[in-house]
């Protein structure tokens, strides 16, 4: 039983994980730019369906991945310089709504160019299989290799923003906008670094995914309110906050899609049980954040100033 | 000079204090306001003016200390409350309402003090109930002629004219005028001090300036305030020949 | 630069109530082309555009970004739905729980989304109309994800048959006409100026002394159960429910349509409704992928069309690139389904829009030489 709980909470730092470096993105750009992007979502997509179609045309998976993420963030740069730019000075409403028009846009997009079903992408044998991490206790490779992989990230990130100059600015900007602009930083270029930065983590994020879940229009949608959840909860311009709330959510979510449905079983029907228990796990995120707002409306790690 | 039988506090603040971290933003201040005096506060930027005023009217709750407005407690009180006791505060950066008319603006002061606003039928600008206290209060500064002006088309002075009509709109009994004058000309500035000249004596006034002339020939009493700390109150002659306050902030410049 | 909303005879009052009037024959058109979809399009506009109005009261007037309003919708919706699964099909019953419904969930989400601003409000009202969604979403008992099918529409008795599709419209018509009266009576009472001037600036409300939270409350639960009224109308117009009407895309439908039309003003929401549905209408029928076209329309209004369609009639210059637009798509849609007799009299209203915005152009033009502000 231990084993079986342990194993749903891998999954859960995986999920969470996953959530973490959109969130990272995300939080950046907001604490940074003061800017809403809900189109980091389709950021997101793209990273997943550039990397299936790389690893189609190349018939390698990590060759596919490595070339996926520079052109997701390519993508991003490419859309902070064409639409993103003039919403810098905008109120957040008017954020909202122009970066939802691009979520219009870039599923139309995808669904020109990819068609409309999904993609699957492959994954090669050396990570389709599982390997035993603990005695008794085979865990997919594949998984063992998100968790790896996203750890790895958030210690770069870590490393950033706490030991560079670019990180110094970072956190300085979070606090305090203004102030990075007096102190004859160019701005424009720390705005698009940052910006190039928060786009490559949502294509890898992306790209990750993929195989795990189908690379389909509209994944970044719902993707993107958790990730939303996730800042909320964990402080906007807080990449610490982010990952708390990012591993608690997804260790939230994934435990209760898990165990809910058996507790629910024992006095409802099976179908009855699953639909429920799905509903309710999603909503014991919402009610987390709700919770967050209540009691500490900053988030959990709000960075200092705020 | 104030008369002896004006001399109920009409506020008392003790032993204020305000941190933020390791800022003493506020620092143990204890003054009283008398009824009918023009009281006014000086000191450096950065001596916690503004700290101060937000924790008298209840944007910023004191860490310690109390404020007693009219005998009572308002130290915890929210700030809508206290415009309900009585006082009145002017905002040192215009805080005015940039898409009404200047009368709409004034005639929003009267409405909060006149019951509640759960009427969702009648137009309130037909309402004389609101609409002539809300000329006269524009008559008052000198702003009568403009009243059908949005006031983002008004010039800054006319929007600190405005500050003011808004804020004797309410009737109050205490006015808590940040920095009224900031931003005016000289004859601005002159009209301004004018005005309140006339003001004196009908409504307590604590009146935070930077301007030494305006401040001297307006005020019964002066407190000076530096570093958050209160270092003396007294009559505007005393204050001048004060040796420690020349120190900290009159320095040469002291109209003598 | 609006001083109040006035009834004042503008260029907007008079398109709208022309767009009023148009609305109006809508059941006529349909009998006389013989085309039933003409009617059951136009019902669904008429009823989303009650549901801006009610959001147009909170968000243009009050400032309250409700990214969740969809969520009322569904409320109303599921309140009819579920009890006409269990055979409650009285409208004296149901339209009141639903409406009840509405306000309740409208208070409750209010008391918690209220104390907050700015994003967070954006972001927890998304949240809390999710919340919402996932709810429908596991209700299993009233369909879950698939959805609930209403067998019968509400009965008011012999007062008026609902499955009368002409009096259905006319219904739901006449509720579009109150709305916006009752908001234009609303935003210009004391209550309106209060929510108006919170929205303008809420540190000096609270300083004059207005207790800001009540009066955003009130506002928000009557926005919330005028919107669970459309959603009371939508499900008796599509005879079913689902959580589909609630996802945040809807919400960000509703909001598109405010902001399209005219934060803030009086009809607004009525031409917002009104061009974004019949916009959607009509490039779906040139291209499957007009959302390819539609996303970048958007970004482009929000960064440079500021005042929406209510801004462009007022400057006069918005009004003749509708007209000559409005009258194209009209001539060439309509081309497409109808035969040329109808496309006489639209072009002659597109026309009439066009000849006002000229009129109010030149108007404007001839102030800014004489140096007056306009």
């Amino acid at each position: 039983m231990t084993l079986l709980i342990f194993e749903q909470f891998l999954n859960g730092l995986q999920i969470g994980l996953l959530l973490f470096l959109l969130a990272a993105g995300l939080t950046l750009v907001f604490g940074i730019m003061d800017m809403v992007n809900l189109a980091h979502g389709s950021l997101y997509m793209m990273g997943a369906y550039f990397a299936a179609v790389f690893v189609q045309w190349t018939d390698s998976f990590i060759l596919g991945a490595i070339l996926a993420l520079p052109a997701g963030m390519l993508l991003g740069v490419a859309t902070e310089y064409v639409a993103l730019r003039n919403l810098y000075a905008r109120d957040h409403l008017d954020q909202v709504l122009a970066t939802f028009g691009l979520i219009l846009f870039f599923n139309e997009f995808a669904r020109l160019i990819f068609g409309a079903g999904g993609m699957a992408i492959e994954l090669p044998e050396l990570l389709a299989g599982q390997i035993e991490i603990l005695p008794g206790l085979p865990y997919p490779t594949y998984r063992f290799a998100i968790i790896a992989m996203g750890l790895l990230c958030a210690g770069f990130l870590y490393l950033l923003v706490q030991k560079t100059r670019l990180g110094m600015l970072i956190r300085a900007g979070a606090s305090n906008r203004e102030m990075v602009g007096a102190l004859g930083v160019d701005i424009k270029l720390l705005f698009t670094l940052v910006f190039g930065l928060g786009s490559a983590l949502a294509a890898l994020a992306g790209l990750m995914s993929g195989p795990i879940s189908t690379v389909q229009i509209g994944m970044g949608d719902n993707v993107l309110i958790l990730c939303f959840v996730v800042i909320v909860i964990g402080g906007l311009g807080s990449i610490r906050g982010a990952f708390v709330a990012a591993v608690l959510v997804g260790v939230l979510e994934t435990m209760g899609r898990a165990f809910l449905p058996n507790i629910l079983g024992s006095f409802l029907n099976p179908s009855e049980a699953g639909t429920l228990a799905q509903a309710l796990s999603s909503m014991l995120v919402y009610i987390l954040m709700s919770g967050v707002l209540v009691l500490r409306p900053a988030g959990l790690f709000p960075a200092p100033g705020r | 000079m104030s008369s002896p039988q004006m001399n109920q506090p009409v506020l008392r603040v003790r032993e204020l204090v305000k941190r933020f971290g390791g800022l003493v933003a506020t620092d143990n201040v204890s003054l009283d306001i008398l009824r009918g005096e023009v009281h006014a506060i000086i000191g450096p930027n950065g001596a916690g003016k503004t700290t101060l005023i937000g924790q008298l009217i209840g944007e910023l709750t004191p860490d310690s200390g109390s404020v007693e407005f009219m005998g009572r407690d308002i130290t915890a009180l929210p700030v809508h409350a206290r415009s309900h006791l009585g006082l009145a505060r002017s905002f040192q950066i215009t805080s005015i309402f940039l898409d009404f008319t200047a009368l709409q603006n004034v005639a929003l002061a009267v409405q909060a003090h006149d019951g509640h606003s759960f009427r969702f039928w009648q137009k309130a600008m037909d309402d004389p109930a609101l609409l002539e206290p809300a000329h006269a209060a524009l008559a008052q500064v000198g702003l009568g002629h403009r009243a059908d002006i949005v006031t983002s088309a008004l010039s800054h002075g006319e929007h600190r004219q405005l500050e003011l009509a808004m804020a004797l709109a309410t009737k109050p009994q205490l006015l808590l005028l940040d920095e009224p004058m900031a931003g005016m000309g000289p004859e601005d500035s002159a009209r301004m001090v004018d005005m309140l000249r006339g003001l004196k004596g009908k409504v307590s006034i604590l009146l935070i300036e930077h301007d030494m002339e305006a401040v001297f020939a307006l005020a019964d009493r002066i407190s000076v305030l530096v570093y958050g700390r209160a270092i003396a109150t007294d009559t505007p002659d005393a204050i001048r020949r004060n040796e420690q306050v020349r120190q900290a902030y009159l320095g040469e410049e002291a109209p003598v | 630069m609006l001083k109040s909303a006035s009834l004042r005879f503008s260029v907007s009052t008079g398109v709208a109530l022309l767009l009023l009037l148009a609305l109006a024959l809508v059941p006529v058109a349909a009998e006389v082309f013989d085309d039933p979809f003409l009617l059951t399009l136009f019902t669904r506009i008429v009823i989303l555009a009650l549901a801006a109005v009610s959001l147009n009261l909170i968000l243009g007037y009050g400032g309250m970004v409700s990214f969740g309003h969809a969520a009322f919708i569904g409320v109303g919706g599921y309140a009819i739905g579920i009890l006409a699964k269990h055979e409650i099909y009285a409208a004296w019953i149901q339209w009141p729980v639903a409406l009840l419904m509405s306000a309740l969930f409208a208070l409750l989400i209010g008391l918690l989304s209220l104390r907050t601003r700015g994003i967070f409000f954006i972001m927890i009202t998304l949240a809390l109309s999710q919340l919402v969604y996932y709810l429908a979403n596991g209700a299993y008992a009233y369909g879950g994800d698939d959805g609930l099918t209403i067998l019968k529409r509400s009965d008011f008795g012999g007062l008026i048959s609902l499955s009368d599709r002409p009096s259905f419209y006319y219904l739901c018509w006449a509720l579009l006409a109150l709305s916006l009266y009752l908001t234009h009576r609303l935003v210009n009472s004391r209550f309106g100026m209060v929510l108006r001037g919170a929205k303008s600036n809420d540190r000096r409300m609270a300083a004059i002394g207005f207790p800001v939270l009540r009066y955003r409350l009130t506002a928000f639960v009557i926005a919330g159960t005028v919107c669970g009224l459309a959603g009371v109308l939508l499900a008796n117009h599509t005879d079913f429910v689902s959580p589909a009407m609630i996802h945040w895309t809807r919400s960000g439908d509703l909001i598109v349509m405010v902001v399209l039309g005219g934060m803030g003003s009086l009809f607004g929401p009525l031409f917002g409704a009104v061009g974004y549905l019949a916009l959607e209408e009509i490039l779906s029928s040139y291209t499957e992928y007009w959302k390819l076209l539609f996303g970048p329309l958007l970004v482009l209004v929000i960064l440079f069309a500021r005042g929406g369609i209510d801004g462009a009639l007022g400057r006069g210059h918005g009004g003749i690139l509708l007209g000559i637009i409005g009258g194209f798509f009209l001539l060439h849609g309509v081309h497409l389904y109808y035969d040329d007799a109808w496309a006489v009299p639209a072009a002659l209203l597109m026309g009439a829009v066009g000849l006002v915005g000229l009129m109010q152009w030149l108007r404007l033009r001839k102030a800014r030489k004489a140096g007056e502000t306009p």
